[in-house]
Order: structure tokens, then sequence, then C-alpha cells
């Protein structure tokens, strides 16, 4: 009685013929993700152990395992991180608490999009240019620190002020109207209410110091170099440093007769420890978001 | 009325101090930009005056910066292998990270929108030097049994890297700009009687052009930019690719490959900083462009 007509019946196939390509779509951009991951975990698995994190490289990086370099990508992550956590953090409170809306926070806003955009390869000639040469660091893991974390600081300024910005109002008024100063209120008040917020952002921070490359292979990461293994403060600040990113590339393309488990076991360290700091983060993200009493 | 409470002076100058701190490291993203041009410029800025040739550069193929009788700078070559990457790349993201987006925005159930953007923020995270180490070891060998080629580090390989690169940031900034159309929108176009598919097409890309246009661009300035990925993928070949199994080269891969070897404060030195100028200008346009079209979305 009901019976649709020709042309409902058309539009219901359309209907589900796009549901069904762009299904498609969203399944071949995910399936990668996991057919790479699997496919890697697959390859190293063999090589994975304490021994392979916990012993150097030997063998002109034809053997044994990947400490110098994990312990060097530690040390320009935790660096950098001390560089630009307070610089990104002071600068997100400036956006969110004192800039008005006016051109110049509009140009400072289009700054830190830019710096976000600015492509790493142009942060190592930077970096090479201002640190190490004009501020006479040497090619050292303070100079490619310095390089990371200007890199960095986008996403610390972006996530901060996300969660600056979820500071409700009235919390800032009830505490001005009690006699509390600008900076009191902020660091009694607003700074403690977003902290997990601003954690996410040194997390995602951590993630993408650690996986860069490009912005440390002129200003501090070399191929090679020996430190004593188990020693976890093997490395100095003007020292050069291997790291895993510059591992990886390195085992990979530069140095021929490496057994195919080395470069992959690398890599799944490597990739591991990014994708787990960010599944945190988004973990973290997401407990806040359940947890928010206002 | 009682007298107020007068505070001690060095708690007025902390204070003082450090609202100064703030606004420095508020300015310091601006500082950080024109720095950055600064001195890639500086390091550049003595062959770039004198004895740099604008036409060889941009519109010579000859790429020969170590030669010892027929040194040539052109970058014309290498910019077409940027742009021959950057448009296989985004041919493919496009669509697939618009229709992602859609699928993303408008037919999923909460719980499968919450996993795919976890999922997308994972694939944005995967660092480039593993997209580069995937290229070399997994599509490399792929491509070559595939297209029966003698070598599978090209153009081809480079833009499938790039398009799986690019296109998380395509589907993130897409998706924010479909959520950005009122659902008043959504409802007038149902309550005629159309599909959710019709309403998508006629209503919401319409409506969410410009957001769409500007997760386009984002997409192309990380495209450009990419650095170890290309350097890894595409072969070592400067020359202008006629096909997509060409070895090429990218601007951003020969900095890297040879920043390393060029003597300091050579002309060669000098001219992979100015390439690097050209990079920097090429993204800043593309940013500021993406930016203002948000923007030109958000005042509405």
């Amino acid at each position: 009685m009901f019976e649709a007509s020709s042309h409902t019946r058309n539009k219901q196939r359309g209907e589900q013929a796009a549901r069904a390509v762009l299904f498609l779509m969203t399944v071949l951009m995910v399936a990668p993700l996991l057919l790479i991951v699997g496919y890697l975990f697959y390859q190293a698995w063999p090589i994975l152990s304490l021994d392979f994190l916990l012993s150097n490289p030997r063998n002109g990086m034809r053997a044994g395992g990947i400490w110098a370099p994990l312990l060097g990508t530690v040390y320009l992550v935790v660096i950098s991180l001390a560089i630009a956590t307070p610089i990104g953090v002071l600068a997100a409170v400036f956006l969110n608490e004192y800039a008005r809306e006016n051109w110049f926070t509009r140009i400072i806003n289009l700054a830190v999009v830019n710096l976000a955009g600015v492509p790493s390869i142009v942060h190592a000639l930077f970096g090479l240019g201002a640190f190490v040469l004009f501020a006479h660091l040497g090619k050292s893991i303070l100079a490619a620190s310095l390089t990371l974390a200007i890199m960095t600081l986008p996403v610390i300024i972006a996530s901060t002020r996300e969660a600056l910005a979820s500071v409700p109002q009235p919390f800032r008024e009830a505490c001005w109207n009690v006699g509390a100063t600008r900076w009191q209120t902020i660091r009694h008040v607003v700074l403690p209410n977003s902290v997990s917020g601003i954690l996410t952002g040194v997390i995602l921070q951590v993630s993408r110091a650690a996986g860069e490359t490009a912005p440390i292979m002129f200003t501090g990461a070399v191929f090679f170099k020996a430190i004593p293994e188990g020693d976890p403060f093997a490395y100095r600040l003007f020292d050069q440093a291997m790291a895993l990113s510059m591992h990886l590339f390195t085992i990979s393309t530069q140095v021929p007769d490496v057994p195919k488990a080395l470069p992959y076991g690398t890599a799944v360290v490597l990739l591991g420890t990014v994708l787990a700091v960010n599944a945190a983060a988004i973990v973290l993200r997401v407990r806040l978001r359940n947890r928010r009493k206002w | 009325m009682g007298a107020l409470i007068k505070r001690p002076r060095l708690e007025i100058v902390a204070e003082t101090a450090i609202e100064c701190l703030i606004r420095l490291c508020g300015v310091s993203a601006i500082l950080f930009v024109f720095g950055i041009f600064f001195f890639v410029l500086r390091e550049g800025s003595q062959f770039l005056f004198h004895g740099f040739n604008f036409r060889e550069f941009f519109f010579s193929q000859e790429w020969y910066p170590t030669s010892q009788s027929h040194v040539r700078y052109g970058v014309l070559a290498l910019i077409a292998g940027t742009a021959s990457v950057t448009l296989l790349a985004m041919a493919l993201a496009v669509p697939f990270g618009i229709g992602a987006a859609v699928f993303v925005s408008e037919f999923c159930s909460r719980r499968a929108r919450e996993i795919l953007k976890v999922v997308i923020e994972l694939l944005a995270a995967i660092p480039s030097v593993v997209w580069g180490f995937i290229g070399l070891t997994v599509m490399n060998p792929l491509i070559i049994n595939a297209f029966q080629t003698p070598i599978g580090l090209n153009v081809l390989n480079g833009g499938l890297i790039l398009a799986l690169m690019s296109v998380p940031i395509i589907v993130s900034i897409g998706e924010d700009s479909l959520k950005a159309v009122p659902d008043s929108y959504r409802e007038a176009a149902l309550a005629l009687g159309v599909t959710r598919w019709q309403m998508v097409y006629r209503v919401l890309l319409p409506a969410a052009r410009n957001g769409l246009l500007a997760a386009v661009l984002l997409g192309v300035g990380r495209a450009v930019g990419e650095t170890m990925a290309v350097l890894m993928a595409t072969g070592h070949a400067v020359k202008i690719p006629t096909s997509l199994m060409d070895s090429v080269r990218t601007l951003t891969a020969t900095i890297a490959a040879e920043l390393g070897e060029a003597p300091v404060h050579s002309n060669h030195y000098q001219v992979l900083f100015i390439i690097g100028i050209l990079l920097f200008s090429i993204t800043f346009a593309v940013n500021l462009t993406a930016d203002l079209i948000v923007r030109g979305v958000r005042g509405k």
C-alpha cells in the first residue's frame, strides 16, 4: 500500500552507496595504521628484549642494541621540555588572560600558527645558524634541544590555551572580588584548575620531540657515539648525542649490510614510545573531561 | 573606614616582574618566527646578494652544486619534485580526508566517532622518519612487484606516504569545519525530506567550503615541508618527473641530504639556506592563507 516510489528508491540507493563509499574511505585511512604497526611489530618481534634496549650498537651499528640513541633521545626530550614548557605555558597565559582582542594579539596568533607550520628542515637551518654558529654552542645536545623546544612550542601553547580557556570566568571574578591581583588569580586559581590540560600538551610535546629527526640532524645528533652502557648520566650538555630517530635513519639508509631486524627493532621502539605517549595524553584528556565539576 | 592594607613592596615588584615575563613569553612566538627568517637569511645572505643568479635558481634544472667546472644552482627540478609528490599526495588525501571527515562527523555513531578520532590522532603522531622507513622497507618492494619497475623509491611511493601523513590534518580540520555548520541547516534540509547524503553534498559541503579549503591548504603545507619521509622514500634523482615511476628529489630532501657535506659558508652551503628561505616563504604563504580563510569563517 505504501510502496516506495521509484524516486524514493533511487534516493535510498544513493544514500546507501554514499554511506558505503565514505565508510570505505575511512577504513582505507585507518587500516594502514593497524597494518603498519602490526607489520613492524611482527618483523621486530625476534629482537625485542631488555638487552636490546640496554646494550650499545656494536660492530659498526650492525649488531647490539640501542642504548646510546635511546639515552640521547631521553636527554633531548627532557631538555627541550624544560625549555619549552615554561615559555609555552606563560605565552598561553598571556594570550588567554592578558591579551585583548586587537591586531597585536592577532599577529601573535598568526605567529603561533606559522611557527607550527614551518618545515622541520627549516627549523634545522635556523638551529644551525642561530644556536650552533651564532651563539657558539657548537653541535651539542643543548643546541639540538633548543631547536626542538622552539619547534614544539606551538603544541604546548595550543593545549595550554585550551585548558585555560575552559576555566570558567566566574572562578576568576570570585578571586578578584576577594582582592587578589591578576597574577595571584592565575597562580592560585586558573593554573591549578588547568593543570591536566597543560600536562596533555606537555605529553604531546614529548611525543613530537622524540620523533623528530630533521631538526636535530645538523644541530647535535651524530651517527655514532660511544658511551658507557648502563650509565644514565653518560651525556654532557655540550656533547653530541645519538638519537633514536636519527639512528633509525642511519641504519636504514647509510650503513650497508645491517641485519634486517635491527632497524625494525629501532622503528618499533620509537613508534611504540610515541604511540604510548600519545595514548596517555588521550586517556588523560578523556578522564579530565569526565571528571570536570563545572 | 579602615586603612587599606599595604602589600609588601617586594610582592609588588615580584608581580610586576612576572607580568613582564608573561608579556615577553607572549610575544616570543613573533620573535621566533622573525628569528627563523633572520638567521636562515643571514647564513645565506652573503651569496644571495653577491653573485646569486635568480634566473638560474628558478628556471634551470641543472643542480650541480659540487661540480669542479660547471657549478649550477638551479632548483627547477627540485621544485618539480616537491610539486609532483605534493600533488599526488593531495589527489589522494583530499577526497579520502574529506570523505572520512564527512563520515566521522555525519554518519557515525558517537562511540565510533570517538574511536576514529583517536585513531586519526595516533596516525598523525607517527614520526616522519618511521614513515620514511615504511616507504623504504614496505612500499618499495610492493611497488617493485606490482609495477615491475626496477626501483620502488619514486613519486608514487613518496606521494602515498605523504598522503597518509597529511590525511589526519585534513580530517581533523575538515571535521571541525563541518561541525561548525549550525544544526539548523541540517534540520531544515532533513525536514524537506532529503537523505543524509543529499544533505551533505547540497547543504553541508557548500556551507563548510571555506573550512574544508583551509584543511586542504594545511595538508599542502604539511606535504611541502615534510623532510625525512620524502628523503627516504622518493629516491635521489634530480630531474623533472614524467611518470609516477620516476625517482625525484624534493627541496626539503636536498637540504637534508647535502647540508652535512657542504663546507660551512661555501656557496653550496649558502644556496641550501636560500632554499630554506624559499620553503619558509611557501609554507608561510600557505599557512597565512589557511588562517585568513579560517578566520573568515569564524568572523561570520
